[in-house]
């Protein structure tokens, strides 16, 4: 990678080197807290501003950090930075945080934010580091919210709470798909994001690590 | 440089002020925010009170409101109410842990999977505690995945449901977690607990394929663990082990009154 500009660490992580989408890491949070928007949108938003701070405040002391703790150096900040933010969901956003529950507390555990720390923020300048860690945050947003208004569109007929398809058990005529509300139904349009996004940006898509073998037999395998 | 870095001296210097700021951080978050966090969670509860009464509109005044609300502290062994505990800070969810405030539960009794169960429990009363409008009772048991916690709102006379709400539980969702909607629990309104028997034993209970008495409501469709949970959690806390003898005495009540018609009525909320 060329040295990085500002414009390129901000916009690359949304299409071209998407957490979610080309790394596959997050994926777990991406199951859990997809089935309404809003709740997508608060998490997003969690997520952007961890990655963004600790991608910054790694960065500032990355030159006093020992290589043999760096991890749990790492680890400290982001658990920091993740309570904080779980403490003014509860103080100001009650409802919210209730109905993300655990899921704020595991954004500790959310590979994308470790990673950055590690890749990014370890070997480069603090501003350009919290600017990676919003591109990246808006990348893993930018699926959430993808993945997010599928399922609630589907699963319950409407977006951001909004009545979009009236269901038949509130007098209308949509059948909600019972599926989208449930994590699994995350995988399948996480799985159809991947495939446009490689469909438009072919050099997304991986060698096969293994040639298969032509056969060579004249008769099949017994 | 990275030599300077890997030193002993250096690893515990820095890995020793890197704990001090971010504890100093936390802490001052966690107390900074406490109070409103705490507010939070008691409007919270209280809405939850307000919304199964019915006396709840978006955008109202949660603490005005609760005015016509008296926690009194049951005593769900004689169905007296006690003065021993402040009814603002007891949580009877609390003192179930407490082996001194609480009884274990045998398997035949323990039909709502509680395990224990507290001896004293907090009621709310709407209107004048006296004569109150209505009762409102702190219900809880297992559904399907875990514990359903939640209220039930009862008329003055001690059998007619005005409304049944969850505030928190963990069923499957777009099925179980069906309890929560609006339109499934409009059906509770007006049911009764006990039919127009005199018995201990509560009728209510949820059926498959249309309610057609009065102590019936219909189970949720595709869900029926979560269906079970609901009726053995009210069967028990309605019943005798719950707020049985406590509901017993508001029945009793208007049993003897509804003969003489309902003159008696009106003089005693005068």
């Amino acid at each position: 990678m060329s040295a990085p500009t500002a414009k390129g660490v901000l916009t690359t992580p949304i299409f071209k080197n998407n957490p979610i989408a080309l790394q596959i890491l997050g994926i777990c949070s991406a199951l859990a807290v997809t089935s309404s928007m809003s709740v997508s949108l608060v998490m997003s938003l969690a997520v952007i501003f961890v990655t963004a701070f600790s991608n910054f405040f790694v960065s500032l002391i990355r030159n006093h950090i020992p290589s043999s703790i760096r991890i749990i150096v790492q680890m400290t900040i982001i658990a920091s930075l993740v309570i904080v933010v779980d403490q003014i969901l509860k103080a100001y956003a009650y409802e919210m945080s209730k109905q993300l529950s655990v899921f704020v507390g595991l954004i500790i555990t959310n590979c994308i934010v470790m990673g950055r720390a590690e890749g990014f923020a370890m070997t480069n300048t603090p501003g350009l580091s919290f600017l990676d860690g919003v591109g990246n945050g808006i990348g893993y947003g930018f699926i959430l919210m993808t993945v997010g208004f599928f399922r609630e569109l589907f699963g319950s007929g409407s977006v951001f709470g909004f009545t979009v398809l009236e269901t038949v058990s509130s007098g209308g005529w949509y059948v909600p798909n019972g599926l989208m509300l449930l994590p699994p139904s995350a995988f399948f349009i996480i799985g159809f994001i991947i495939w446009v996004l490689r469909a438009i940006n072919p050099e997304q898509v991986e060698e096969n690590e293994f040639e298969m073998k032509a056969n060579t037999q004249p008769k099949e395998a017994v | 440089m990275a030599q300077s870095n890997n030193s002993i001296k250096k690893i515990l210097t820095v890995a020793f002020a890197l704990c001090i700021v971010c504890s100093i951080i936390v802490s001052t978050a966690a107390v900074a925010l406490r109070s409103k966090q705490q507010l939070n969670q008691e409007l919270d509860r209280k809405t939850n009170i307000l919304n199964v009464a019915d006396l709840y509109e978006p955008g109202d005044d949660v603490a005005e409101e609760f005015q016509k609300v008296t926690p009194k502290v049951v005593d769900l062994r004689s169905g007296e109410y006690t003065d021993e505990f402040d009814p603002d800070s007891f949580s009877g969810f609390e003192a179930a842990r407490d082996p001194a405030q609480s009884r274990t539960l045998s398997g035949e009794t323990d039909i709502a999977g509680l395990a224990r169960q507290e001896n004293y429990s907090t009621v709310y009363l709407v209107g004048d505690p006296q004569d109150p409008e209505q009762l409102i009772l702190p219900i809880r048991g297992q559904g399907l995945w875990g514990l359903m916690r939640g209220y039930l709102a009862v008329e003055g006379d001690g059998n007619t449901i005005v409304g049944i709400t969850y505030y928190s539980h963990s069923e499957t969702p777009g099925l179980g977690a069906k309890v929560d909607t609006p339109s499934w629990k409009s059906q509770w309104e007006g049911k009764q607990i006990y039919g127009d028997g005199n018995d201990a034993q509560p009728e209510i209970g949820l059926v498959k394929g249309g309610a057609s008495e009065k102590t019936e409501v219909d189970a949720l469709s595709g869900a029926t663990l979560t269906s079970n949970g609901v009726t053995n959690m009210l069967q028990f806390w309605l019943g005798p082990e719950g707020f049985g003898n406590y509901l017993a005495k508001f029945r009793s009540g208007t049993d003897q009154e509804a003969v003489n018609t309902a003159s008696t009525d009106e003089t005693e909320g005068a």
